[in-house]
This record gives structure tokens, sequence and C-alpha cells, in this order.
């Protein structure tokens, strides 16, 4: 079993897998019962300025979207920071630290915007002990009406700010928790690392309504007929996600910086893909909002299995191992030509890839007697298509043409070298390769 | 106190009648909404889908399924209904295992099809609880049709019709509408009265009057039917049964499996149907099974099922070879019947191992016997009181096309037709199909 050790800022947890600042991380019981099932680390749940606490709604706080068998895809929540004592938590923190100093505690924090806020309460988390904090710049619902989470998170200025007043007001690791509700996620985390960020997490949940109720005609989730947009999170963000991570890792501004990475991960898979696309390390919210806390012992022996496999011996071995892959779709090589293949063998005659390449794509699938269907490399574009909807895995499968033979559709000897758009003769701004 | 199963000879009462209750209840319990979604979520909506292919009438299967995801079940009913009217029952009696869940691209897969009778029946039931007929009448056309008899393909046949406009009156010799709905098919497979219950709620289109005890060379007359109706359609079954051809078949004990089959059906107390300790089926299709395995439900101690030639040759499905297995009905292949033995009743019978040349089955000379108090024959049916005039092609009324007999201004359709197997699915669509055809023929001159 590979070792899972890791250490993110300098913080030593026994696997890289974090509980994310969310409702199971909001009490010491919570806490403890994670710690005991295995979980690396803990970002407890957002604490507020002192004085009497938030209120939540006593209707329904979360939404969902279910793929087959009502299996929770997504989930929308309208959850607050936490609404209990500031006191409260910070006894609870400091027990919890004490009892189990060789797992990591982050404390997430939102505040006002005003330095008073954030002098008055670092030094109150940091005497609990606790390894660093987290800065909630992300919820996009309830707080940001009250310009705190994700409204601090749209103006990279602020999080620049308020990431300063933090490293001088606390001497522990910062970690600034993103907001996805931008349009360029590598501002709000160049404005991080420019505060002197230790790391950014990301992502907080996307604003979303999951459905609308038709006969009440009220967003989901409803409380006395009415909706308000919330944020979302689960397997259905992932895609999301992976795709934030990835730009700031590969952003020069801020390559190489740590990220912590959040955003569907249910997983050993997903973790490790985060990981290889650049992060330190992953936060997990929604899988153990869905299968309770012992979901982590899966991606615990998931990840260790495939490092075993993979013949990597420490976390460090594989994180951003992917980064230098992700590129601009102009440096995608065009002279790259592969044709869809499918294998009879595997084939059960359902038409899929059919039915989706003639209706919505090329025409290129041909349905021949006996529900044999087959490429018609002469109009195959690679698409991809039929691969994605095809429901056997491995059935069908892109076949790469070899340079030297001719591509049947353009008529063209596909060449060897790498050839790019910006090299392209389509391309008015074509660079001219050198004489 | 009952009998038991080994109480020696023909007894009613063997069992319990909470044993009975349970033995009859519902063969395939039905979907629950969550089981339907889950079932439903299986689907792979196929392009120009092979269980389409493979369904006699032509559902559209991947609609219906979908409809039924998309939280729609009536929809999915009415689907099912625009093409089979009757698709509440085929959704309990047709053997999907030969049709539309062989065909399946998830049996090829996995072996494991999508369940689409299951689902069927899922759609039908919820529409049919609602009590609301899902179709109503075109314009009167003032044409009169006359169906006889009110089995699958006749009841088809007059619901297309009244739909389009038409008058029908649809005559059965029994006093229940359904035919083999009502009087075949075991009674687990059509629960709770449902046959009645369906042909109930078909009538609701109006438009059908449904005349009962009457039958064909009896009551009635092709002759004078062809008068007093713009049209005829005949759907009157396979009313013969075929004999043994062996000494002593008169024998108390030697008995009907389709006369038993529909007695059972009838039954207020189904236990007090008497049946042997010892009994055994002659024949190997849907019937045999059907009557095997009611005969052991009612408490027979052993129940052989004799078929003439092997296993793969049995016109019963392997899911039916194996529901009869489960209940402990013992399959004996390649065995013919040489001789009734008993003296004033069934005692035993004698039966010769056969095998097959050249497609005929041979006896091989070596004999064994099976104590029996009870023979059932289930060896098919055959085409009885067919008026003069009409053209017979294998023992079946000759048909072209949809149904059309040699007789202009006669369709034919269901089991007493030439041509399809004889399913409750394949009359359904013959009905169907004749109503479509004699609609053109009526509303063309």
């Amino acid at each position: 079993m590979a070792d899972l050790t890791t250490e993110f800022l300098g913080i030593k947890s026994p696997n890289p897998f974090w509980l994310a600042s969310a409702p199971p991380t909001d009490k010491e019981y919570n806490v403890r019962r994670a710690y005991e099932a295995g979980w690396g680390g803990v970002v407890w749940k957002t604490l507020g300025a002192e004085g009497p606490p938030v209120v939540n709604v006593n209707g329904p706080r979360y939404g969902a979207i279910y793929g087959a068998d009502r299996r929770l895809l997504g989930l929308n929540n309208i959850e607050l920071i936490t609404d209990r004592p500031l006191q409260t938590n910070l006894e609870e923190i400091t027990r919890v630290k004490k009892d189990y100093p060789d797992r990591a505690l982050i404390v997430s924090i939102m505040v006002p915007c005003d330095e008073e806020s954030w002098k008055a309460i670092l030094p109150m988390v940091e005497a609990t002990g606790a390894d660093g904090i987290e800065l909630n710049f992300g919820c996009p619902h309830g707080m940001a009406e009250r310009g705190m989470g994700s409204a601090v998170g749209q103006v990279p200025e602020y999080i620049t700010m308020v990431t300063e007043w933090c490293k001088q007001y606390y001497s522990k690791p910062v970690i600034v928790k993103l907001t996805p509700n931008i349009t360029d996620i590598r501002r709000p985390a160049q404005a991080a690392f420019a505060g002197n960020a230790d790391a950014v997490s990301l992502i907080n949940t996307i604003n979303s309504i999951t459905s609308v109720n038709l006969d009440m005609m009220s967003p989901e989730p409803m409380i006395d007929g009415k909706g308000t947009h919330g944020g979302y999170c689960g397997p259905a963000v992932k895609p999301i996600a992976l795709n934030m991570v990835a730009e700031i890792a590969r952003d020069p501004v801020t390559h190489g910086k740590p990220i912590s990475a959040i955003g569907g991960i249910t997983t050993w898979r997903d973790a490790a893909e985060f990981m290889v696309m650049g992060a330190g390390n992953v936060q997990v919210c929604t899988a153990a909002m869905t299968y309770g806390f012992r979901v982590v012992q899966e991606m615990i022996s998931g990840l260790s299995q495939w490092m075993d496999e993979k013949g990597y011996t420490s976390t460090a071995d594989f994180i951003g191992a992917a980064v230098p892959n992700v590129v601009d779709w102009k440096d995608l090589n065009l002279n790259y030509i592969s044709k869809a293949k499918i294998d009879q063998d595997a084939c059960i005659k359902c038409g899929r890839c059919y039915a989706a390449c003639e209706d919505t794509s090329h025409q290129a699938i041909w349905m021949k007697e006996d529900r044999v269907f087959e490429v018609n490399d002469a109009e195959c574009v690679a698409c991809n298509l039929c691969v994605d909807v095809c429901p056997i895995e491995g059935c069908i499968t892109m076949e790469r043409v070899a340079p030297g033979q001719v591509d049947l559709r353009t008529g063209k000897v596909v060449e060897e070298e790498y050839a790019n758009w910006t090299m392209h003769p389509n391309n008015p701004m074509a660079v001219q390769a050198a004489e | 106190m009952a009998n038991g199963h080994q109480a020696s000879g023909v007894v009613a009462q063997r069992l319990a009648p909470e044993e009975i209750a349970a033995n009859f209840s519902d063969l395939h319990a039905p979907l629950a909404p969550h089981e339907a979604a889950v079932a439903a979520d299986r689907c792979y909506f196929c392009y120009d889908a092979p269980c389409v292919t493979a369904c006699p009438t032509d559902i559209d299967i991947p609609m219906f399924i979908r409809q039924i995801q998309t939280g729609h079940p009536e929809a999915a009913a009415k689907t099912i209904f625009d093409q089979n009217i009757l698709g509440g029952m085929c959704a309990r009696v047709c053997p999907t295992e030969t049709l539309c869940e062989q065909s399946c691209v998830r049996e090829t897969a996995e072996g494991n099809p999508v369940e689409i009778g299951r689902l069927q029946r899922y759609a039908t039931d919820q529409l049919m609880a609602a009590e609301v007929h899902p179709f109503s009448r075109a314009a009167a056309t003032g044409k009169t049709v006359a169906v006889v008899g009110a089995g699958p393909a006749g009841l088809s046949c007059a619901h297309r019709l009244a739909m389009l406009g038409h008058d029908v009156t649809v005559f059965d010799a029994r006093p229940k509408a359904g035919g083999l709905n009502e009087y075949g098919i075991a009674a687990y497979k059509s629960t709770e009265d449902f046959a009645a219950k369906e042909v109930e709620w078909l009538l609701k289109i109006g438009g059908i009057t449904l005349e009962a005890g009457k039958s064909l060379g009896a009551e009635l007359t092709l002759a004078a039917l062809q008068a007093d109706y713009d049209a005829v359609f005949l759907s009157i079954g396979l009313a013969g049964v075929n004999a043994l051809r062996l000494a002593q078949e008169e024998m108390p004990g030697v008995l009907d499996a389709v006369a038993f089959i529909a007695e059972l059906r009838q039954a207020e107390d189904k236990g007090a149907l008497p049946v042997g300790r010892n009994v055994v089926v002659i024949g190997g299709g849907m019937t045999a099974i059907d009557v095997a395995v009611q005969a052991k439900l009612l408490g027979a101690e052993n129940v052989t099922i004799a078929y003439r030639r092997d296993r793969a040759a049995m016109p019963a499905s392997r899911f039916e070879q194996d529901l009869a297995a489960s209940h402990g009905v013992k399959l004996m292949f390649n065995v013919m019947p040489t001789a009734i033995l008993g003296d004033g009743a069934v005692t035993g019978i004698e039966l010769e191992y056969t095998r097959i040349h050249d497609g005929r089955v041979t006896g091989t000379g070596e004999k064994l016997t099976l104590a029996a108090d009870q023979i059932f024959k289930a060896i098919g049916q055959t085409l009885e009181g067919v008026p003069e005039g009409l053209a017979i092609v294998g023992g079946k009324l000759a048909v072209t096309g949809p149904g059309r007999t040699s007789l202009d201004g006669v369709w034919a359709g269901g089991d007493c037709a030439s041509g399809g197997e004889d399913l409750t699915v394949t009359a359904v669509a013959e009905g169907r199909d004749a109503a479509m055809d004699i609609h053109s023929t009526l509303t063309s001159c």
C-alpha cells in the first residue's frame, strides 16, 4: 500500500482527503466521527463574526439532481455559515485539534470586508491551535447579499486586501477559497496570491436553481411557495472544477502555487484527476453527505492501489503531472487524424451511434443489413460522439490513421509532423514558419 | 382440513384455502413506481429498436419506456394502446422472453433484458386504474360490422372499428366476452378478474354491442350476417381439441386441458376443483405448461409433462419450462403415450420412448409406465364450425393480407386464421389490421 501521507502548506495529513467546509464539519461531533472514519483533514464550517449568529431557513435547505436509480448527481444548498455561537465553535475546534494532532484542521472564516472584523476574529482562531484558515470568498447565496462570500470573491482587489489582512494578523497558512461564479478564475487566484495567500481552494458552489415546482411555480428547494438560487455541488460540477483548477495550475502567474481542489470528488479516481491537474490535496463534501463518512475508505484504498500500480511512492510524485498537457486549442495537433472503429464482437446493435451520427453529426456510420453498424471513414471526422453515446465501454474506439496513410475524408496523406492552427493556411493570422 | 398431496385418487381441497390463494396470486408482482423508474432507466432507446420489430403489434417500446421514465405512465399506456388495445393482458401473458425481451440489446449485452413486459403492465395498469378510456370515436360512418368471437382478435378488431366510427356487434358463444383471455391462460397470469375488467374498459369507447351466447352454426349463419352487416370479421378461435387416438380415451380421468383451464379460471373456489395425486400431461405447448403448473398449485403430488420431441423442439419457451420445473413439475422429453391404463378409472399411462427420423416421431420400442389418476390432453386445438364456402389452408381459415378470407366482405383473424403464431398479441395485431382494411373497404365505396 502506497503511503498517502500528504504535506500541504507544511500541514501533514495521513491522506490527501479533507472534508470541505460545509454542513458535515459544523460540529465537534461530526468532525470527530470524520476523523475516526479516516479523513485526513477537515475544514471546519465557516465561522462568522462574534455576536448573535446567523439564522438559517426552517424549510428545506437542499435541492437535488438525480441520475438513474435516484443516484444523486448534483446537490444545491441555501444553508448559511455556522449558526452556532463563535465561542462554542472555537472551544470545540480547540478540543478536537488537541485530540487529533495528526489530522489537518483548517478553520473557514467569513466576516465583513473591513480590517477590524478580521483583526478581531483571527487571534481567536489562532488560539485554537488549528493548522490554518480558509477564507470563504465563495458562498453564492445568502451571505453574498450581505457583501460577504462570493461578493468578495468576485472582486479581485477585495481578495488581495483581505488576504493581506489575514497574513498580517494570523501566523499560519492562509487558504483563499474561490467562487466559480466569475468569468475568468485566473483573476481571483492571482489576486489571492498577490495578497500572499499560501494557497487557493476551489471551487465553491455554483449559482443554481436545481428545479422548478411546476404546480407551485416556484424554484426548488421551495420554502412557503418561494425559492432562491443556491450553491450547486456534487459529481455534476466536477468538469467545471477540473477546468478551473487546470487554468490556475497552468497560468504562468500562479503555476506551481498550492491548490486544494474541491468539486464533485466522489471516488479515488476523481481525486487522482484533480491532483494530477495540480491540486496538492482534495476536499470533499457531497460524497460524504450522500454516503456518509465511511466513503473515504474507498478513496484511500483506491488511490493507494493506483499509486502502487503506477509505481508512485508519494502523492508528490504525481501532483501536477497532467498540467503540461493542458494547452490552448490552437496548440492541438491538426495532423493527428483518427477514425472511429466499431468492434463488431462487442457491438450489441442498439444503433445509438447511428442515430447520433446520422441525425446530429456527420452521417459517417452505415446501418447495414442485420443491424450491422460500420464507420464510413470517408465521412468520419473523429468527433467521438459515437464513443460517448455507446453503452458498451470499449466497443467504439478512436484509431489513429498512421502518418503516410491517406485520410479518406480529405483524400490527403496524413503528415507525420505536428502542425497546429497557428501554422494552418486557413488561419489569416498564421505564423509563418521560419524559412 | 385440507386433504393434502398424498390423498389418493382425484380429490378436491388438497390444500388449505390460504395456500390456494397464495398459489394463484400474481405470477409477476406489479412494479412499484421506483422499480419502474429503475427498470425504465435501463432502456437504451435504440434506433429502429429490435424489440419493436419483434413485437407482433409494433408497440413503440422505447417511446413508452421513455414516457414512464419522464413520469408519464398514462402517456406510456396511450402509446401502447395505440398499437395494442389489449396491451394490459399482453403485458401479462405475452411470451416476452421469445419476443421483445429476447431481442432487447441488453439481452445480447448481458443476458438481462429490459423488463418490457412488466413495464408495459406498469403503464397500462396506471391508466386503466384511472378508469378513463383514452380513445374517442370518429364521426359515425353509418356502417355496421359483425364480429364473431369476442376473443383478443375480435375485441381488437371491434375496438378499432368503433374508433373509426363504425357500429359493431360482437357475438360470442360463451356467456362472457374475452375468449381465451377469460377462459384460457393460467389463472396466476390474469388475477383479480383482469380479463373481464379489461373488456369492460375496452367497451367504454362505445359503439360496440356485445351479444353473448350466440355461435356460428347455431344462432348465427354467415349468410345472415353478410346480409345484415356491411362486413363480417370471424375470430372464432379453435374450438376443437385433438385426440390422443388411444383406447379408453373416454375413461373418467382423461381430461381436455383447455376445458380444465377454463373451469379453473371461472371457479369461485379453485380448491373445489378435483385434481389427481398423480397427474400426467400430454403435450409440449403453453397449454401443457399451464395445466401442469396449475395441477401442482392445486396440490397434486406428482405432475409430469410428457412431450414426444426433445426440449429444443418444445413449443413452450424455456422460461415456461423453467417455471414448470420450479413448481416441481417433471418434464419428460421424447416419450409418447401408447396406452391408457385402468379399469373404469385411469390408474396409469404407458409411454414409449421416441426418436426423430427426418422430422417424424417414431417409437423405439422401449416403454415405461407412470402412475396416473388424471391425464390431461394438451396436444393442440382444431378449427371447428366453419361455415360453408370459406377456403381452408393447413386446418385454418385461409387469409391473405390483412385477414381477407376467400369470401368478399368476410375477414378473419386470431387463432382460427392462417398465418402468425397462436398468441394473444398476434391475434390483437390481426384484429387491428383487419379493422383497418375493413375500414378502407367500407369507406372507399
